[in-house]
């Protein structure tokens, strides 16, 4: 194959006004221009947005898999930041 | 289904460290987690999402030939929008699931050269002819129709970019089989000459698109394995049955007659029973020759060939554009 790849891009819509942007999948396109035209053709065939956002995916740095206990295991056991966790006398109703 | 091609046996090659990996794996499948592309999998696991993500997205590309061959002549404007519609669909999940198989670390482009020299394989479904118009309701009801029985479960799969891809291919594809019972619709309740259209799109599609489902439970290699890591929810007769209880009724409320004379329903199973599959036409067309293989692979191969100053200039361009970017930040320093 001759050809050089396509650099690649992920792409966030937002659905409506007031949502935020949200990733629904990616695509190759030679810059951000063609990216978001390309985006707007492959993903917004159904009215599904009102806003594209395109970002190359060698751009997005991810935190590693291996890591998900270290990272996110701690805040489990952190229950009081919770409005659940604290007690407010019958009485006194909603909160 | 759109990846009958899964024919060949896996290696397998363990280590002990492998082996508590892949514990670790397999019970993370069993409490129905997602496998995500950086986390660690089975090299065989990969390798046959691989194979089965880009068969699933070569069948999405080629089916846009059988079909576009009838854009440009169809009966009225709203037919034409809708195939239009519907094909341009198809593009967009090929589309989908190649960004998917992508995430196992294949490029795209090796994908599409594996299916441009034949390497890799496609639903065999696509190999056959559309001879006429109703051949277009044909397919959406019955080649669609099979396709979304088998995508349903495919929803639930293991591999989150795969799952993810097919809810919204199911999402935006349920348009198409409903598409295609309304043109067969209209056929059947037409003239006679239509009706007998209808009936001869049905006579031929009706055993290809049971082969979709691929070898049956007996023949097929792979199903073991593919079940146990949630590629596979359901067999491939499992499957076939469902689309032929559910699809036979539609027929018959359109006053068709299907091409099989064992298909009776069955009060004690509570299913219809059907004649033999004849595996060799199956075995046939899925290794290339199909009636209509060699078309596809040429009008596939031609339509990259003749792509090729496009892709070429695209890329000049946005070199052109960038280096123009950086030649007036320079100037403006």
């Amino acid at each position: 194959m001759t050809e050089a790849n396509w650099p690649l891009f992920e792409v966030f819509i937002r659905s409506r006004g007031g949502m935020s942007h949200r990733h629904v999948g990616s695509l190759h396109a030679v810059d951000a221009e063609m990216a978001l035209q390309n985006a707007r053709d492959v993903y917004t065939r159904r009215g599904e947005g009102l806003s594209i956002w395109v970002v190359p995916s060698s751009a997005i740095k991810a935190s590693d898999p291996g890591d998900k206990e270290m990272l996110f295991e701690p805040a489990n056991s952190k229950i009081y930041r919770h409005p659940t966790f604290y007690k407010v006398p019958k009485d006194v109703g909603h909160m | 289904m759109y990846t009958q091609g899964l024919n060949t046996k896996e290696a397998h090659s363990s280590s002990p460290a492998d082996a508590a990996r892949e514990a670790r794996f397999q019970a993370r499948i069993d409490e129905d987690e997602k496998i995500e592309p950086n986390d660690w999998m089975p090299a065989a696991y990969r390798r046959t999402l691989v194979r089965q993500i880009s068969q699933h997205a070569h069948s999405e590309i080629v089916g846009m030939l059988p079909e576009g061959n009838w854009i440009t002549r169809a009966p009225t404007l709203r037919r034409k929008a809708a195939l239009l519609a519907k094909v341009q669909d198809e593009g967009g999940h090929g589309l989908y699931l190649y960004a998917a198989a992508e995430t196992l670390d294949v490029t795209r482009e090796e994908l599409v050269e594996q299916l441009l020299t034949g390497k890799a394989k496609y639903s065999s479904i696509f190999n056959y002819p559309t001879l006429t118009w109703a051949d277009i309701g044909a397919i959406g009801w019955l080649v669609d129709g099979a396709a979304i029985m088998n995508q349903i479960p495919l929803c639930r799969c293991s591999f989150g970019p795969y799952a993810r891809a097919m809810i919204r291919i199911c999402k935006e594809e349920s348009f198409h089989q409903r598409q295609g019972y309304e043109i067969m619709s209209t056929l059947a309740r037409g003239t006679p000459e239509q009706k007998s259209m209808a009936q001869d799109a049905l006579d031929r599609w009706w055993w290809p698109s049971l082969m979709m489902f691929g070898p049956s439970d007996k023949e097929s290699q792979h199903s073991d394995t593919s079940m146990r890591w949630k590629i596979k929810r359901f067999s491939n007769d499992d499957l076939r049955q469902k689309f032929v209880d559910a699809t036979v009724p539609q027929g018959h409320a359109l006053g068709l007659v299907f091409p099989d004379a064992q298909l009776k329903w069955n009060e004690a199973a509570a299913r219809f029973d059907f004649g033999p599959i004849d595996w060799e036409e199956f075995r046939q067309v899925v290794s290339g020759n199909g009636p209509c293989s060699k078309d596809r692979m040429r009008a596939r191969r031609k339509a990259h060939d003749e792509g090729a100053w496009v892709r070429e200039a695209a890329m000049a361009h946005a070199a052109k554009l960038q280096s123009r970017e950086v030649a007036a930040k320079l100037a403006a320093e």
